[in-house]
């Protein structure tokens, strides 16, 4: 049986839930005070997901960067490949806010787009 | 660009633009908004993270896409702006001097001022944090820029000094960029950020946030080598023997955001010692006939979405004014904040000039469980609701209603208290 404590994240009170893990079964969930606590609890512990914000280098644009964001939440444990992938990517000014970026970053299944836009530099 | 307008707008981010989106849609069509950056949007621009908009578009958005998303707005009803341009001063008479590199300096009359200046951080110096002066210290909205647009890292080892938003934004971003975040001290026992940004920006990356804890000292000549922290009693002041020294390259700062009012005072806007924002009345007018405030530049508001709708208002009460239709204030009620409620906006209301319900923000100046927002008519207790949280990092609201207030024709002042059971 292992034991993870979560701060739940549902509203300002920040219950503190555990859940006891029989494998990779939820053998109980406690402490929370609301059903948003226990929903927010499982999914944590079963399949956290985050959307990762970041920014992608720019060639030949107004600006250095633009500001990017994986399309939908990828899974938690993939957020250091999907940091590397944007971090060696480029893109060619102009780019347009909703563009994608990569497609299927670190094999996700989701793309990166850019979240502004970027004009072409005209010396 | 004219010599005169209807209405001149100061601050081209979330409140500026609402604002005029806004005025435009009641019917104003003189106006010019004066943005010093070069381009509109504002601090939205750095803000690349999620989580802008649940409120106004039922959608998750970053803050570039929540400001796109006005930008536009504005643009499709060709509302009139500068890029660029400071404004030096706001006088009584509602004259505004501004200036940038193509037109010098020069000066607009405007009917009516809408002050969105929005707000800005607390630097050292307004911390008291002793210790050497060396490079390397940065307010945590500094290093958003740095970091977010200029594509610039300030440093490997850092120490996050506030437990605000922008700070535990700024450790996971730097987090992400390869750097080690320490850990996050907070003087206060309680951490001024929303839980969410708590657990996927601390908790995430196994940052740890040390609550009732401070920087005692700073070392380093040239550059930041080390800085001590010291765990804080209930007084706030250092315990003896609690100091420890973690080394870093970097100490960001985030304690807190103060409104951006010098023009304000300019004009001879009467601000609070509260919230440091302009005193106004139900319309978000100051006590200078026609100028208007909204956003961050009022007080500092924890979502951007409360900002696009307060400012929505100013820009709908300041095309109104403009067009002369106001009618005369009738009565003014003084609004009260006590016991647990740390202020009010607004401060004052007429309620000949409310529609059929105003919303009364306010903020606490601690944690409360399971307690309960009051609001007194006189001596009359007339809205007792129960909160399971009130917290000073989150803005609360009540709501007052005309016909509540038409019933009370002899009222004076309206109270708003934290009451435990």
């Amino acid at each position: 049986m292992t034991k993870r404590e979560l701060t739940c994240i549902g509203c300002p009170m920040g219950c503190l839930v555990t859940v006891e893990l029989d494998g990779d079964t939820i053998a109980s969930v406690s402490g929370y005070t609301c059903p948003k606590g226990k929903a927010y609890a499982e999914n944590e512990v079963k399949d956290p997901k985050r959307t990762v914000t970041s920014t992608v280098r720019v060639v030949g644009g107004k600006r250095e960067r633009v500001s990017c964001k994986t399309a939908s939440d990828i899974p938690k444990d993939k957020i250091q490949d999907v940091m590397r992938e944007i971090n060696s990517a480029v893109a060619q000014a102009p780019v347009g806010i909703g563009e994608t970026l990569i497609s299927n970053v670190a094999g996700t299944g989701v793309d990166i787009v850019a979240t502004s836009s970027v004009g072409k530099y005209h010396g | 660009m004219n010599s005169s307008y209807d209405i001149v707008i100061i601050g081209g981010g979330p409140a500026g633009l609402a604002a005029a989106v806004s005025a435009y849609d009641s019917g104003a069509r003189s106006m010019i908004v004066l943005e010093r950056d070069e381009q509109l949007g504002g601090i939205l621009n750095q803000c690349i993270h999620n989580g802008f908009g649940l409120h106004t578009f039922k959608e998750e958005l970053t803050g570039p896409e929540y400001a796109d998303r006005f930008i536009r707005q504005a643009l499709e009803r060709g509302i009139e702006y500068k890029l660029n341009t400071m404004v030096m001063d706001v006088a009584a008479d509602r004259t505004v001097t501004a200036m940038n590199r193509e037109d010098g300096v020069f000066q607009i009359k405007a009917k009516a001022v809408i002050l969105a200046m929005g707000c800005r951080e607390k630097p050292r110096g307004a911390l008291n944090i002793p210790g050497y002066r060396p490079a390397g210290i940065f307010s945590a909205g500094t290093a958003q820029r740095l970091v977010n647009i200029e594509g610039y890292m300030p440093g490997k080892e850092v120490v996050v000094l506030g437990s605000g938003d922008i700070g535990l934004i700024m450790a996971r971003r730097m987090t992400l960029e390869g750097a080690k975040v320490k850990l996050v001290a907070e003087l206060m026992p309680y951490s001024g950020g929303l839980k969410r940004n708590i657990v996927q920006c601390l908790d995430d990356f196994g940052i740890p946030l040390m609550l009732s804890h401070t920087v005692v000292d700073i070392e380093g000549k040239e550059h930041i080598t080390a800085v001590t922290i010291a765990e804080v009693g209930a007084d706030l002041k250092p315990i003896k023997g609690t100091e420890q020294r973690v080394e870093c390259d970097v100490l960001l700062l985030s304690c807190g955001l103060i409104p951006e009012n010098e023009l304000s005072t300019a004009a001879g806007v009467e601000l609070s010692p509260v919230t440091k924002g302009p005193v106004v009345n139900e319309s978000l007018e100051t006590g200078v006939p026609g100028v208007f405030a909204c956003g961050n530049v009022l007080h500092v508001h924890d979502l951007v979405d409360y900002v696009s709708e307060e400012a929505a208002r100013a820009g709908a009460v300041a095309a109104e004014y403009i067009s002369g239709s106001s009618e005369p204030g009738g009565r003014e009620i003084t609004l009260k904040a006590e016991s647990g409620v740390r202020y009010t906006v607004p401060m004052t209301v007429r309620p000949d000039r409310i529609d059929d319900k105003l919303t009364v923000r306010f903020r606490v100046g601690d944690v409360y469980k399971s307690a309960y927002v009051s609001v007194y008519f006189d001596d009359e207790r007339v809205q007792h609701k129960k909160k399971r949280v009130i917290s000073p990092g989150e803005m609360e609201q009540i709501i007052l209603t005309k016909e509540q207030l038409d019933s009370h024709p002899d009222l004076q002042t309206i109270t708003l208290k934290i009451e435990q059971p």
